[in-house]
């Protein structure tokens, strides 16, 4: 980044530290980027006359002479139309050979949507995954995160959700991903002939760690662009955000902040809600919603991560591979879709609330029966049933390979809860038996 | 002359300010950035320089702005018009800011200074007042609002004079008092307030006994929360939290009811500026909107107004108790009030306590909850702050300092359950573990008896006994197998089972389980000790889990059946029947 005719050049840089650098400097601004010998950083700290940068691409190799220039400006992205189809990495610059997009400057990590300004999100996205529309349906303006260990599928199952759902752009934003998985996202999205909607901010494991931070904001500028200004349905994707709050620590603990649980920074919780909390309706018909992935260490979910997450976002999804059916599926138990009584029941068949309750319910009975068959007890003849209808449901609806719409998904339902029970005990108000059983 | 600072420091929302002239801890100033004047608090003086907390972002300040101190600690103003307004956690009506985003340095005025109220007098000329007593009313939504003698007025003032009945703005003089001195001091329907200092305008503050009806039936009939009390719900994320307060603020029997969406998710306040406006309040037939304000520092807004939304929304409170109205307040959630805290201090650097919280957390905590009360009012009416906050425990452990400390002051304690939620046994609020001191009361007993009949607090002791023996029997199930105990234990556990189905679990969702007044919450019990007392004979255990849970599903159908209809009392009947195929007839 070249320095402009009037601005200062610093170059006596007082301390460094492995991702930070204190110079003397005067009139600079909390928040402001600078460049240090071409590499971005940003002011973090001001003492007097003493400023602390964390320079997102690590310190290695900078001297005590290197050349410091401020920006005057936060940091920030060219939004326009351009954007569409394009990959960048974690400063907006193109990494796909392209030409730089033409646009104007938009503050990244700008300011909260006035919460009387929002909608109340309402319409339905549909993904063909019973697992999630039956169980957790989604919803535009919802932010909901995978909640996965990470030798499972959810990069996977995130791109096919991208795909099915009716969006008209979508935004991934990658942190810390392998190589193998941004080029399988790219195959996804241009095999889908839907590379002209897609804008990536991309960030691997071969980039600098701390550049992650810039990732979610980037991302979202992008998709507040396109959400306020031309009134689009955009759905971001964030993968992974554990790597993110992992960058995050590492800065915090650079700058001697004392940690709270799990060596992460006090300040988590505020730091990932003011990127969740970017997804949004907006009156005028655009909206934000973001599908994220939060990778566990050995499915522990009370770590501060996953924990801070689960308090912000609206709901979790999981995976897990069940044995009995061989195949991965959502798990009806820990899952949540916090936002689907908004459409459930309204957007869908009146049903679809309490048969998605008593499925579930029955669900829990086999898992019961399940541990008395493992502790070597004898089963009932409703155990015998509920272990049936548990691998039927498992295979034809929680699968992730089920690809039905919602009302054939209930009707999918009430064909497993008469082949194996009676109306008493599946326990779902009677008009709604009156009306679906299947005689 | 006011007193004036320069910025020396700024780490995060943390700002270091050298000062010209005295200033107060926890005294307002103004610091400008640009165009942008940014409201902040200070937090800790040390010499010459005053660290304040900014409540806002602090994006492009710079050493050498300037800030202007304001004199007086965090304030909110207090007067009619608050009813259905949406605040943000500084008073500021978000509704009157341009723009879909939040702009920085945009401050707000709470009330309307145009609007005409319709003003009654009540104080007469001569009359000897103190702060906090009545000296007019006006109509705010259909609710008497009274015009106090400011709470900042020390010692006893005459009345010189009073306006007549009339339409008045809240900025015109309705009154006229005098101090022992012989000053005249002006009463408008203004006043402002601390946010930070308890309002003492009431005589005593008597244990509280009244039971404020929720219609959840688990909190009612099993764990009863009273006019005055203290309660907070701790729950991992996904246990059902925001789903039972807003239950409870929908269906609360209170004059008003204040939410301070804490730290949380925006689409949660979303919800209740979409629904409350269309909702009944269930006890008057008004809009639920019209009996509510919401406070909402959703967990995007900036942090240090976080742990100031929960102090502005109590300060109200106060204020309408004062008026001698029953008033609930639900902060969700306590926690990130707590975590809030918890970054300033980490950023001030001092020492840490345990999960890096301040030391004085438990302090805090105290005082906050201690703010809730029933009151005797000078003239001897009565008001109430009832309290209840959620706390959202790090990885669901309820052995974290938030909740401990929490634990150690609200007299109810409603424990939700990750293995409850995950078997959708709504709302997952632990029977066994939860608990409800003023059950303990005997001025709740008292009342009780006098609501109710004096049967109900024997018969709730007598299903929370079974509830657990039910528990313990599940689990020698567990271990020793269907076979391994006798028939009569699966009857034991089964009416666990039908009391947990029929009145602990209650679907929020449905208009007409949602919510069961007292009379029907009586009449349900009544019905379960009925059946839970009876001896039945059963062939095996096979026989009893299929009686009991024909037993449920009739049960469950009453619960959705409107009170007292045809169809209510045919499964009564039906019920009835079935008790009687099984019972063992009385010798």
């Amino acid at each position: 980044m070249a320095a402009k005719a009037f601005q200062k050049i610093y170059t006596k840089i007082t301390q460094i530290t492995k991702a930070t650098c204190t110079l003397k400097a005067t009139g600079v601004g909390y928040d402001e980027l600078a460049s240090i010998d071409g590499r971005l950083a940003q002011v973090v700290k001001i003492m007097d006359d003493e400023v602390t940068l964390q320079v997102f691409a690590g310190t290695e190799g900078i001297k005590t002479n290197a050349e410091v220039v401020f920006m005057g400006k936060a940091p920030s992205l060219k939004v326009s139309e351009q954007l569409a189809g394009r990959f960048f990495n974690a400063y907006g610059d193109p990494i796909d050979g392209g030409p730089i997009p033409e646009g104007f400057d938009i503050e990244i990590g700008g300011p909260s949507v006035n919460p009387v300004r929002r909608k109340q999100p309402s319409e339905l996205i549909a993904t063909g995954i019973a697992g999630i529309d039956l169980n957790n349906t989604l919803v535009t303006g919802q932010k909901i995160p995978f909640f996965a260990d990470p030798d499972q599928p959810f990069n996977q199952v995130m791109a096919m959700v991208a795909m099915r759902a009716k969006s008209d752009k979508i935004i991934l934003g990658g942190m810390g991903m392998t190589n193998d998985d941004y080029l399988y996202f790219k195959n996804v999205f241009s095999n889908a002939g839907a590379l002209d909607r897609i804008v990536s901010f991309i960030n691997t494991t071969e980039d600098p760690s701390v550049e992650r931070l810039l990732i979610p904001d980037m991302s979202l500028a992008a998709a507040e662009y396109f959400a306020v200004e031309k009134n689009e349905k955009v759905l971001v994707l964030l993968t992974d955000m554990t790597n993110y709050a992992d960058a995050l620590a590492i800065v915090s603990n650079r700058m001697d902040q004392i940690p709270s649980k799990d060596s992460m920074p006090g300040s988590l919780y505020s730091d990932l809600a003011k990127i969740y909390e970017k997804a949004v309706q907006f009156p005028e018909g655009g909206s934000i919603t973001i599908i994220a992935v939060t990778t566990l260490s050995g499915g522990d979910i009370t770590h501060a991560v996953p924990d801070n997450t689960g308090y912000i976002t609206e709901g979790q999804l999981y995976l897990r591979r069940d044995s009995d059916v061989g195949k991965v599926i959502v798990d009806p138990f820990r899952s949540l879709s916090r936002l689907k009584q908004l459409v459930t029941g309204k957007k869908t068949r009146e049903d679809h609330p309490q048969v998605m309750n008593a499925a579930v319910r029955l669900y829990a009975d086999a898992a019961n029966a399940k541990t008395k068959m493992e502790n070597g007890f004898d089963l009932t003849d409703y155990d015998m049933r509920t272990l049936a209808f548990a691998k039927d449901y498992s295979e034809k609806l929680l699968a992730i390979d089920v690809n039905l719409d919602t009302t054939e998904m209930l009707d999918v339902a009430w064909e497993l809860f008469s082949e194996h029970f009676t109306p008493a005990e599946v326990n779902i108000k009677q008009s709604l038996v009156d009306k679906y059983w299947k005689k | 002359m006011a007193t004036k600072g320069v910025v020396k420091g700024i780490v995060s929302n943390l700002v270091t300010l050298e000062v010209d002239g005295p200033v107060a801890q926890n005294e307002i100033c103004f610091i400008s950035v640009g165009e942008d004047k940014l409201m902040s608090e200070v937090i800790k003086v040390v010499g010459k320089n005053a660290y304040v907390q900014v409540f806002e972002s602090t994006r492009g300040m710079r050493v050498g702005d300037t800030a202007e101190f304001a004199d007086h600690m965090l304030e909110v103003t207090l007067g009619p018009g608050m009813l259905s307004k949406n605040y943000d956690g500084l008073q500021n009506d978000l509704d009157k800011m341009d723009g879909v985003f939040l702009k920085r340095g945009d401050y707000t005025f709470a009330l309307d200074n145009d609007k005409l109220w319709d003003f009654i007098p009540l104080a007469k000329v001569g009359d000897s007042v103190v702060a906090g007593d009545w000296l007019g009313q006006v109509d705010e939504n259909k609710q008497p609002h009274r015009i106090m003698v400011p709470f900042k007025l020390e010692g006893t003032y005459t009345v010189k004079s009073v306006a007549k009945e009339g339409q008045y703005t809240i900025n015109d003089t309705i009154a006229v008092i005098t101090d022992a001195e012989g000053n005249d001091i002006n009463v408008t329907m203004v006043q402002k307030w601390p946010v930070k200092r308890a309002n003492l305008c009431y005589t005593n503050k008597p244990r509280p006994y009244k039971l404020l009806e929720t219609g959840v039936r688990t909190i009612d009939t099993i764990n009863p929360i009273v006019e005055g009390g203290t309660g907070f719900i701790p729950g991992p994320f996904g246990t059902g939290k925001t789903v039972l307060q807003h239950g409870i603020s929908k269906q609360a029997e209170a004059d008003i009811v204040i939410i301070a969406a804490c730290g949380e998710r925006a689409n949660e306040v979303v919800e209740v500026f979409a629904e409350f406006p269309h909702l009944d309040d269930p006890h008057t037939g008004r809009k639920l909107m019209e009996r509510t304000i919401i406070i909402a520092n959703t967990s995007n807004m900036p942090v240090a107004a976080r742990e100031a939304s929960v102090y502005t929304a109590m300060t109200i409170a106060e204020y309408y108790r004062t008026m001698g109205l029953k008033v609930l307040l639900m902060a969700d959630s306590t926690s990130r009030w707590a975590q809030a805290l918890r970054e300033m201090s980490n950023r001030l650097e001092e020492l840490p306590g345990p999960d890096a919280f301040p030391m004085d957390l438990s302090a805090i905590i105290a005082n906050f909850y201690a703010r809730a009360g029933f009151v005797h009012l000078n003239n001897g009416e009565t008001g109430s702050v009832t309290f209840i906050g959620t706390v959202s425990p790090a990885g669901g452990n309820l052995k974290e300092p938030v909740t401990e400390n929490t634990k150690k002051v609200a007299r109810c304690f409603y424990a939700l359950e990750q293995e409850r939620a995950d078997r959708k046994r709504y709302p997952a609020i632990n029977p066994i573990d939860s608990y409800s001191k003023y059950l303990e009361y005997p001025e709740f007993a008292d009342y009780i008896v006098t609501k109710v009949n004096e049967e109900w607090i024997p018969k709730v002791n007598e299903i929370k006994t079974r509830m657990q023996r039910g528990k313990e029997i599940a689990e020698q199930i567990n271990i020793l197998g269907d076979d391994g105990v006798p028939v009569e234990y699966h009857v034991t556990f089964w009416k666990s089972e039908l009391i947990d189905f029929v009145i602990l679990q209650q679907d929020a969702f449905d208009n007409i389980d949602s919510l069961t007044p007292l009379e029907r919450q009586s009449y349900m019990l009544d019905l379960i000790v009925d059946v839970c007392r009876a001896d039945f004979q059963f062939e095996g255990f096979l026989e009893v889990i299929e009686y009991f849970k024909q037993m449920i599903n009739l049960m469950k159908q009453m619960n959705y059946s409107e009170f007292n209809s045809d169809q209510f009392n045919e499964y009564r009947k039906k019920i009835d029947e079935l008790v009687a195929e099984k019972r063992v007839a009385l010798a």
